[in-house]
């Protein structure tokens, strides 16, 4: 008798078998997602780091220099390839368009989430979601034949420039800024808005004092992620900023961002050769500025969730 | 003594409904009131026929089973239910009914402040929570404000356990202390009635206690109708108590009737604890 239990007992049953499997696969899976992403970044890595040991270039002069001609040397017998042209171009429209943006998005959220949640969530849900749905080269394009004869209306010069990618991001991250902006405000509880109500505040003070106070960490992110889109966006910013690779002088002349040299750049080189190493080393850079905006992001969140 | 001397008596001879009104036996000027007063959460009716007075600085309990309706009931006098039910009937406040879509919400809530079950402090600090809805009435001189924060938290007795304390963060008060920094905030803006919505059940019973003396103390200047769901609560700090049952006032009494004679059935097992 006794026997017989341990036997049962010993016996693996068809469920734990099954369980065993379901681990297994779920196990694998993340490992294959985290392999993929170091192989990423090594590879970006080692092919963007090549520049300065490969092929001898300063690493100050990379990120300092204003001259972007990976095929020509200069005086000093070095080859041309200054990125911060590139570099602040990439900044200065991440930053303008998220400048716009958040003004809209927080109004916007507001009036979603505490003016009107039912007109909101019935009218501006599907809006947003359906932007967000659009694909980049469809922006790029709307920008290339409305955006940019805009600007040159208004603006003169070219119509292409910093200006022109501003105006197409700001639309592009708009919808992105905005939901986790209603997800914030939705994140504040509702006893804060009762306590404030309850004590004769008006709803504006109510939303202005207590609700944007308390979903300041959850507002930032939102920028943060929308302006990580807006650093990495690549063709829509490609189609309407002019893609000339110079230190941007003026909102209305032809500039580049990192990724707009990139995906004109990619094509037209040679594996290995330095023009080609030089490109990665922009990818290299885009990557590292990702990573610092994730690591702003969770360093946001943390600090929320501790004085909450 | 019945408002509705044509309560029907049900066969056992109890009365079905019995509601008092204070004026009868008491000299204190009512100074909230309820007519007709009906809450419908979209097409279900919470409360049928809310008609109570309270007396001025007098504690009125309203006790009642879970889902009763006290607390809809409670929130539809200042107004919290807005946008949240429906609320028909009047509401009057010193006579004027402040049930009407002109009434300035605002400024009728400074005068009818609101406690709230759950503590409810701002993440800020003892003195920003207590100084916000003044502030948010244009209050800047640093004196008054001052004042009014050392007022109000000696009104709620916290003054002693706080006073060094006052710039730091709310959050890290303890439960009791936090009520008794709402019922503080509640008193900054000069209430005229204090609305409180079980402002205990969160509690520990020795902060409960602090909390009945601070309201036995506000008594002298305020008038003040706390909802409860602990009936010895209700038997050791009101003066006046209304039992609530489906959406219903059955009976409303002074305290003592209550819970030594009641005139209905259904309040008599309610207080000698049959269900609930």
């Amino acid at each position: 008798m006794n026997n017989n239990l341990q036997k049962q007992l010993l016996k693996r049953s068809k469920a734990a078998k099954l369980e065993r499997l379901g681990k297994t696969v779920s196990f694998l899976a993340l490992m294959l997602i985290t392999l993929t992403v170091f192989a990423i970044i090594i590879f970006v890595a080692s092919k963007g780091l090549s520049t300065f040991f490969t092929n001898h270039v300063n690493l100050m002069d990379f990120l300092t220099g204003k001259n972007w001609n990976p095929s020509v040397t200069n005086s000093k017998g070095q080859p041309e390839v200054g990125a911060l042209p590139m570099i602040s171009g990439s900044f200065v429209v991440t930053i303008l368009s998220a400048l716009l943006a958040t003004p809209f998005a927080i109004g916007t959220a507001i009036f979603m989430n505490e003016i009107s949640p039912h007109r909101g969530a019935k009218l501006l849900q599907p809006v947003i979601e359906l932007l967000v749905g659009i694909p980049s080269v469809v922006y790029g394009f709307i920008g290339l034949t409305v955006v940019v004869p805009a600007v040159r209306s208004v603006f003169g010069g070219s119509g292409f420039g910093i200006l022109a990618g501003t105006f197409v991001l700001f639309v592009m991250i708009l919808p992105t800024v905005t939901s986790m902006s209603v997800d914030a405000l939705r994140s504040v509880p509702r006893y804060y808005r009762e306590a404030a109500l309850a004590l004769g505040a008006t709803q504006w003070q109510t939303i202005y004092k207590v609700v944007l106070r308390a979903a300041t960490p959850g507002m930032l992110t939102a920028i943060v992620f929308g302006m990580a889109r807006a650093f990495g966006e690549a063709l829509a910013v490609q189609m309407v900023i002019g893609n000339a690779a110079l230190m941007p002088t003026s909102l209305v002349s032809p500039a580049s961002t990192l990724t707009s040299v990139l995906t004109t750049g990619i094509g037209n080189t040679v594996m290995g050769s330095l023009q080609n190493n030089a490109l990665w080393s922009l990818a290299l850079v885009l990557l590292v500025m990702s990573l610092i905006f994730n690591l702003v992001i969770r360093m946001i969140g943390r600090k929320g969730a501790m004085s909450k | 003594m019945l408002i509705n001397p044509s309560s029907p008596h049900s066969d056992d001879g109890w009365l079905a409904r019995n509601i008092v009104d204070p004026s009868l036996k008491d000299s204190a000027p009512i100074v909230l009131e309820t007519k007709q007063l009906h809450v419908y959460y979209g097409d279900n009716e919470a409360i049928h026929e809310g008609d109570l007075k309270f007396p001025e600085h007098r504690i009125s309990a309203l006790i009642g089973p879970s889902g009763s309706g006290k607390s809809t009931y409670l929130r539809s006098l200042n107004r919290m239910n807005d946008g949240v039910a429906r609320v028909t009937g009047e509401i009057l406040y010193r006579g004027v009914d402040v049930n009407r879509p002109e009434i300035d919400v605002y400024e009728m809530r400074r005068r009818i402040g609101m406690v709230f079950q759950r503590p409810n402090p701002f993440s800020k600090s003892i003195y920003d929570n207590i100084t916000f809805a003044l502030k948010r009435r244009g209050v800047t001189d640093k004196q008054t404000l001052d004042e009014a924060v050392e007022t109000s938290l000696k009104q709620a007795a916290l003054w002693d356990e706080v006073k060094d304390q006052l710039k730091k963060s709310a959050l890290a008060l303890s439960g009791g202390q936090q009520q008794r920094l709402c019922i503080a905030r509640a008193l900054a803006v000069k209430p005229d009635i204090l609305l409180l919505d079980e402002p205990a059940s969160a509690l520990d019973p020795v902060s409960t206690s602090k909390l009945e003396e601070t309201l036995l103390q506000l008594k002298n200047d305020y008038t003040i109708i706390i909802v409860t769901h602990n009936m010895q609560q209700a038997a050791r700090i009101s003066d006046y108590t209304a039992f609530f049952n489906m959406g219903r006032v059955l009976e409303y009494d002074e305290t003592s009737q209550i819970f030594t004679s009641p005139q209905v059935q259904l309040t008599n097992n309610y207080v000698a604890g049959d269900f609930g």
